[in-house]
């Protein structure tokens, strides 16, 4: 029994991660139509500004601010330069856009950081708490709750304020959402501009467990791809217990079956839910579409 | 005789999807206070018009002034700030936002404090809009939907409002309750621009009218002339 829920633990705390990065694709395809391949990059970004600043003698939780700063306006960036001009186009070409965008940052990444893995201490140290009989890293509190904390501040933002509520009408009917007088584009702005944050806020809490370099964005995408997909893409809860879903399930598989194949569950569930369930587990939020 | 200041001037608009022009250089006027009816068979390009006037449908030609300045080149939402606002064809509602966050985001770029007073009017004019006030717009009937795309239109207090088939798909008794709804609206000085296909009930309740054929206007005059005349008879208003 402690071992099961050691992989629980160490599920939930990579299904976090695997859950922001989700709501980040959610909140950008929502708006915009867009399936940002991009938002594993953010991910990377907090991590590797809070590494390098925090190197460079800035007390952490000042790095880490920058770094949320720098996630923001490469989010910004990647909507004005490459996605704003290209309005209209066709869905494929737009992820086309996305993945050349990652590429590009990838390769600045490597040559504005380095090529090795970083890592950053705990917040809170690093001697393991008891919980049911498995060893919990004190990191583990700062991701899961760290997350819960978005996710609330999110909730909060697109249920009760007039902003908030513009980004879910623009959701649901961008025509009418223009209609009533929405500046659609500055939706949009905000949505990879929030959803930049909340890559590069999930990049900071990780990387004293996981590690950082230049790369970790690629896979980050994926699996969070896939836990959008399955949760359904568009649906902001569905992302959320989709991450948690995804991380869970690579824990246990790679405890109970076998650690080589836990990269391969994210992409099984891609493919089973395409196959079963092609609106996710929740479907999408919006029922009108124009 | 209503104001004669004009509200809208559209000067020999004009309109394309891709290379297929829809609308051929388009010309009328609304004046203040008018119910102005615009009337032609399904294809005419009354949508793409009303589209154009609000600023989400590019024009390849003309312009457009409204209370005397020139807008053509304006993004949608100035458009709706300066007082140009739509309740589109299809009713376009935000289905998954309730009905109250409906008629708010009607009034989105209001800075006033008259907005919940103005929902209370609105309530006042669809009661059965307040009865759902918190129910998801999504689930309304048809006929409901299309009291909650007039009312979010008019949340946002219009100078001039723009009417795309509010008829659509409606039963003879909500028809009429619509029709005697913009009846109310000019009583209360909006200015309105309505489109129809139901041409004769369009008539009815308009000052003026202009007959829209693939993309030219082809008759305009009185409302009550236009009813009476016999090319428009023949074409547009069935065996009447
Ligand atoms: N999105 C579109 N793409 C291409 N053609 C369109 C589109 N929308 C409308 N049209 C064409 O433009 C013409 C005018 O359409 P519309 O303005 O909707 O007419 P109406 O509202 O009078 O029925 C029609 O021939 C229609 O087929
Ligand atoms: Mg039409």
């Amino acid at each position: 029994m402690p071992e099961f829920f050691q992989f629980l633990v160490s599920g939930l705390t990579v299904g976090a991660v695997y859950a922001l990065v989700a709501l980040g694709f959610t909140l950008v395809y929502s708006a915009s139509d867009v399936v940002n391949f991009a938002q594993g990059e953010f991910v990377m970004l907090g991590g590797m500004v809070t590494v390098f600043v925090s190197t460079a003698g800035v007390p952490l939780p000042l790095a880490a601010l920058i770094a949320v700063g720098v996630s923001i306006v490469i989010g910004l960036l990647l909507y004005w330069l490459a996605i704003a001009p290209a309005r209209g186009a066709s869905a494929i070409s737009l992820i086309i856009i996305t993945i050349g965008a990652s590429i590009f940052l990838r390769g600045a990444a490597q040559i504005v950081f380095d090529k090795q893995f970083h890592k950053l201490p705990s917040f809170s140290g690093d001697t393991p708490v008891n919980l049911f009989g498995a060893a919990v890293q004190p990191q583990s509190f700062w991701v899961l709750g760290g997350a819960a904390v978005i996710v609330l501040l999110l909730y909060v933002f697109l249920e009760r304020t007039l902003l908030g509520k513009a980004v879910l009408a623009t959701a649901a009917n961008r025509l009418a959402a223009r209609l009533v007088g929405i500046n659609t584009a500055t939706i949009m702005a905000l949505a990879f501009g929030g959803s930049a944050a909340i890559g590069g806020i999930a990049g900071i809490l990780i990387t004293p467990i996981t590690l950082t370099s230049y790369d970790v964005g690629t896979q980050l995408a994926l699996k969070g791809f896939a836990a959008a997909m399955l949760g359904g893409m568009g649906n902001p809860l569905g992302a959320v217990v989709g991450g948690l879903l995804l991380g869970s399930l690579e824990a246990f598989g790679a405890g109970y079956i076998s650690s080589t194949y836990k990269d391969a569950f994210a992409f099984i569930v891609i493919l089973v839910v395409l196959f079963t369930a092609p609106q996710g587990l929740f479907g999408r939020r919006a029922v009108e579409r124009v | 005789m209503r104001g004669s200041l004009r509200v809208l001037e559209i000067g020999n608009l004009r309109s394309a999807y891709g290379r297929i022009e829809v609308l051929k250089g388009i010309s009328l006027e609304v004046r203040v206070g008018e119910v102005v009816a615009l009337i032609g068979s399904n294809g005419a390009g009354k949508t793409t018009l009303l589209r154009a006037l609000s600023g989400v449908q590019p024009i390849t030609g003309g312009e457009i002034s409204f209370l005397g300045e020139r807008i053509e080149r304006l993004p949608s939402h100035r458009r709706v700030a300066r007082g140009i606002l739509q309740s589109p064809e299809g009713r376009q509602i935000f289905g998954p936002l309730s009905v109250e966050d409906n008629l708010r985001l009607g009034a989105y770029l209001r800075r006033d404090n008259d907005i919940d007073e103005d929902r209370e009017k609105i309530f006042g004019m669809f009661p059965m809009l307040k009865e759902k006030r918190s129910q998801l717009a999504g689930g309304l009937s048809g006929g409901q939907q299309q009291m909650l795309a007039i009312g979010r239109a008019l949340m946002g207090k219009p100078k001039l409002l723009l009417l795309d088939e509010p008829s659509l798909g409606l039963s003879p008794v909500l028809i009429d309750q619509i029709l005697a709804a913009i009846v109310s609206l000019r009583a209360a000085g909006v200015t309105v621009l309505l489109v129809e296909q139901n041409a004769a009930a369009a008539l009815e309740i308009a000052d003026r009218g202009y007959v829209i054929e693939t993309g030219r206007i082809v008759h305009s005059g009185a409302a009550s002339a236009l009813l009476s005349d016999p090319k428009v008879k023949a074409s547009y208003l069935g065996f009447e």
